[in-house]
């Protein structure tokens, strides 16, 4: 019977049904960062267990990394702890632990695919909701909480119920100015917050075979922001093509073996869904948020809903809740409210094709008075590569500080912050209250096009007016 | 390792009114730099419980006197969304409550909450509403939920309640937390990871 990626790979990693009902699922890989694996090593400890598969375990260090100093003490104390732990914890269980002096650390969602470790037709699991971004090569990625973090490490497996799937099908060509990150703040707007609970999302369709690998993670990375635990892609050539030659990556006669394999984990032509969406790409135009949650999206040109427009009920109270908050005009353009930082980073939008992009337009721009804008890449590779092509060089000439990699603003646990209630155009992934370090601070999600877009200008712009995109 | 089997919660409850409420409402993400989950009680719900301008004390469900004690937290839809940080129902559990009551909830907070043994169940909003209601006009009223015969008892009413069955059958049984059962599926493992070769060290 034909089948989807989902069934292929929960097939070949169920190792038994338990008492109640769930599977006892092995996870290949598991990768682990410091804010929410200490306390699973202590209930290691406190167990008097081990690590059963040290060497499918990787760690780095993401959230907390100050990302404009690099020596060892941190002035945060709380953070040089946490940091402590992280190499307490790799030394003692035997884990492979990228730290600032590998020069391969990074957000963890952005050091898996590039050290080759992220595989189609695999598991993995990691203590962040974030954890679907690997699902962009046919893995299967979950994003666990710290309890299963403990099972993780001590058995390689956890207990989880089967998932339904929706395969979300993007035909057709973007428009100029148009990019994956609007792909999927649209999908998320269409299909709500809590549309994905208890589905896996399958993306597929013609926009998605002509994606280049960081196109379909920064896809894959917000299906957590549509209630979907995962979200994944098929591997294709362009797969395969991302992962020749890394340094986990298969090699020889392996590497044959291994893609023929990836290649048979593939939806089958004619696997059943539990529910199909169809999107024409030529649709979706550049899209922001004006809300408090990321579904709260709307395209540059539109104007910011009113209560007067709600759909429902619920839907009224979540607007109301969400201007009250975010100080924004009902009824209103949201293009030309004015911003006061500009983030460009995170693991949605924190790699190498993103600083790019935004280098290409930003030449010779500056960004406007008054603005605080940050370029912080995703991991010490994607720094690197960006500085060997000059783009730092670019950044800080238009008036973008230039960082050391980590999260930083994207949550804020870093001395990155907002203050007081600023406004920030950020291409990061959440827009929740206080999610950028200011219990008051406000986010508005676009691409990092719009982001540069909006540095330049001042307030949340049209990317395509600004750089004259068409 | 023995667990408890929780086959019903007993106590009083607090309406925390809202739809999509999110992790890092629940516990901003500045006071998860600890290396363990002890103390994050009293940070629950923080910037919407004081005035992050004044400082002063919000009217929020939890600063409410009359609901002091109260060990059931009713809420609404996508209760939990964002972040899978385990911080979230650890800071809930820390604070004091046993169960939680919504309309529905985000996957991985689910997940997590029952792994700590704080049953996540879920009714209609209309019941949801009745058992604010009881409780708005009398703080004191109890409220009994049955995980055995999945009802929720208060104020001399009944209201039909759901909880996905792996969740209900783990809580009153006793086994909650998988960790047992995982431990014991270990020689099995070692089968299923033969036949992976990405697995093979």
């Amino acid at each position: 019977m034909p089948q989807s990626l989902f069934e292929k790979v929960w097939a070949a990693h169920a190792v038994k049904k338990l008492a109640n009902g769930q599977t006892q699922l092995l996870i290949g890989t598991h990768l682990i960062h410091e804010v929410t694996s200490p306390q699973a090593f202590g209930m290691l400890r406190d167990l008097g267990l081990k690590v059963l598969m040290p060497h499918r375990t990787f760690a780095t260090v993401d959230h907390i990394i100050p990302t404009n100093e690099l020596v060892e003490p941190y002035k945060d104390s709380l953070a040089q702890a946490m940091m402590d732990e992280v190499r307490k914890n790799c030394a003692q269980f035997g884990i492979t632990f990228f730290d600032r002096a590998t020069g391969k650390q990074g957000i963890v969602h952005i050091v898996g695919p590039e050290q080759g470790i992220t595989q189609p037709g695999t598991t993995i699991a990691c203590g962040d909701s974030h954890t679907s971004t690997h699902g962009a090569f046919g893995a299967i990625a979950f994003g666990i909480g710290t309890s299963q973090v403990r099972d993780v490490l001590a058995t390689q497996t956890m207990a989880l119920g089967q998932l339904k799937v929706r395969r979300i099908e993007v035909n057709g060509k973007l428009r100029p100015g148009v990019y994956a990150k609007d792909v999927i703040l649209h999908i998320i707007r269409q299909l709500g917050v809590n549309g994905g609970t208890g589905y896996a999302y399958e993306y597929a369709g013609s926009t998605f075979d002509g994606f280049t690998m960081e196109e379909r993670m920064t896809v894959c990375n917000m299906s957590i922001e549509g209630g979907a635990r995962v979200g994944y892609v098929n591997p294709d050539e362009t797969t395969f093509a991302y992962l020749k030659g890394r340094p986990y990556s298969p090699t020889g006669a392996a590497w044959d073996a291994a893609v023929a394999r990836w290649k048979s984990f593939a939806s089958d032509a004619g696997a059943k869904y539990d529910d199909v969406v169809k999107i024409d790409a030529s649709s979706i135009a550049p899209t922001v948020t004006w809300g408090i949650n990321p579904g709260q999206g709307i395209s540059i040109v539109e104007n910011i809903p009113s209560p007067e427009t709600a759909t429902s009920a619920d839907d009224k109270a979540g607007i109301i809740e969400a201007l009250a908050y975010m100080k924004l005009p009902a009824g209103k353009p949201i293009k030309g409210t004015k911003i006061d930082v500009a983030f460009l980073g995170s693991c949605t939008n924190g790699r190498l094709s993103d600083f790019r992009e935004v280098a290409k337009y930003i030449k010779g721009r500056k960004v406007a008075a008054g603005v605080k804008a940050i370029a912080v890449p995703g991991s010490q590779i994607v720094a690197l590569q960006c500085e060997k092509e000059g783009i730092d060089k670019v950044l800080a000439e238009a008036g973008f500080e230039w960082r050391a990699a980590g999260c930083s603003m994207c949550l804020a646990m870093n001395p990155d912050k907002l203050i007081g209630d600023q406004l920030c155009a950020s291409s990061s992934n959440r827009n929740f209250k206080g999610r950028q370090g200011s219990p008051t601070g406000r986010t508005v999600l676009m691409s990092p096009v719009m982001v540069a877009a909006a540095a330049v200008t001042g307030a949340v712009a049209d990317a395509r007016e600004v750089f004259a995109v068409n | 390792m023995a667990l408890a089997k929780i086959t019903s919660v007993t106590g009083r409850a607090v309406p925390v009114v809202g739809n999509d409420i999110d992790t890092d409402r629940i516990i901003p993400a500045r006071f998860m730099k600890c290396v363990t989950f002890d103390g994050l009680g009293e940070f629950l719900f923080f910037d919407v419980r004081k005035d992050p301008d004044t400082g002063k004390i919000t009217n929020h469900a939890l600063n409410d006197a009359r609901f002091k004690g109260a060990t059931i937290l009713l809420t609404g839809a996508n209760f939990g969304c964002g972040s899978s940080r385990e911080h979230a129902p650890q800071a809930i559990q820390k604070y004091g409550f046993k169960a939680i009551f919504a309309e529905s909830y985000a996957e991985i907070f689910f997940g997590n909450s029952t792994t700590l043994g704080m049953p996540c169940v879920t009714a209609a909003r209309e019941e949801i509403a009745k058992i604010a209601a009881a409780v708005e006009k009398d703080p004191s009223t109890e409220v009994v939920i049955d995980l055995v015969k999945l009802e929720a008892r208060f104020a001399g009413q009944t209201v039909k309640i759901a909880q996905r069955e792996s969740a209900r059958d783990a809580l009153v049984n006793g086994r909650w937390d998988a960790i047992g059962e995982l431990l014991d599926g270990i020689p099995a493992v070692k089968e299923t990871a033969k036949k992976l070769p990405y697995l093979v060290a």
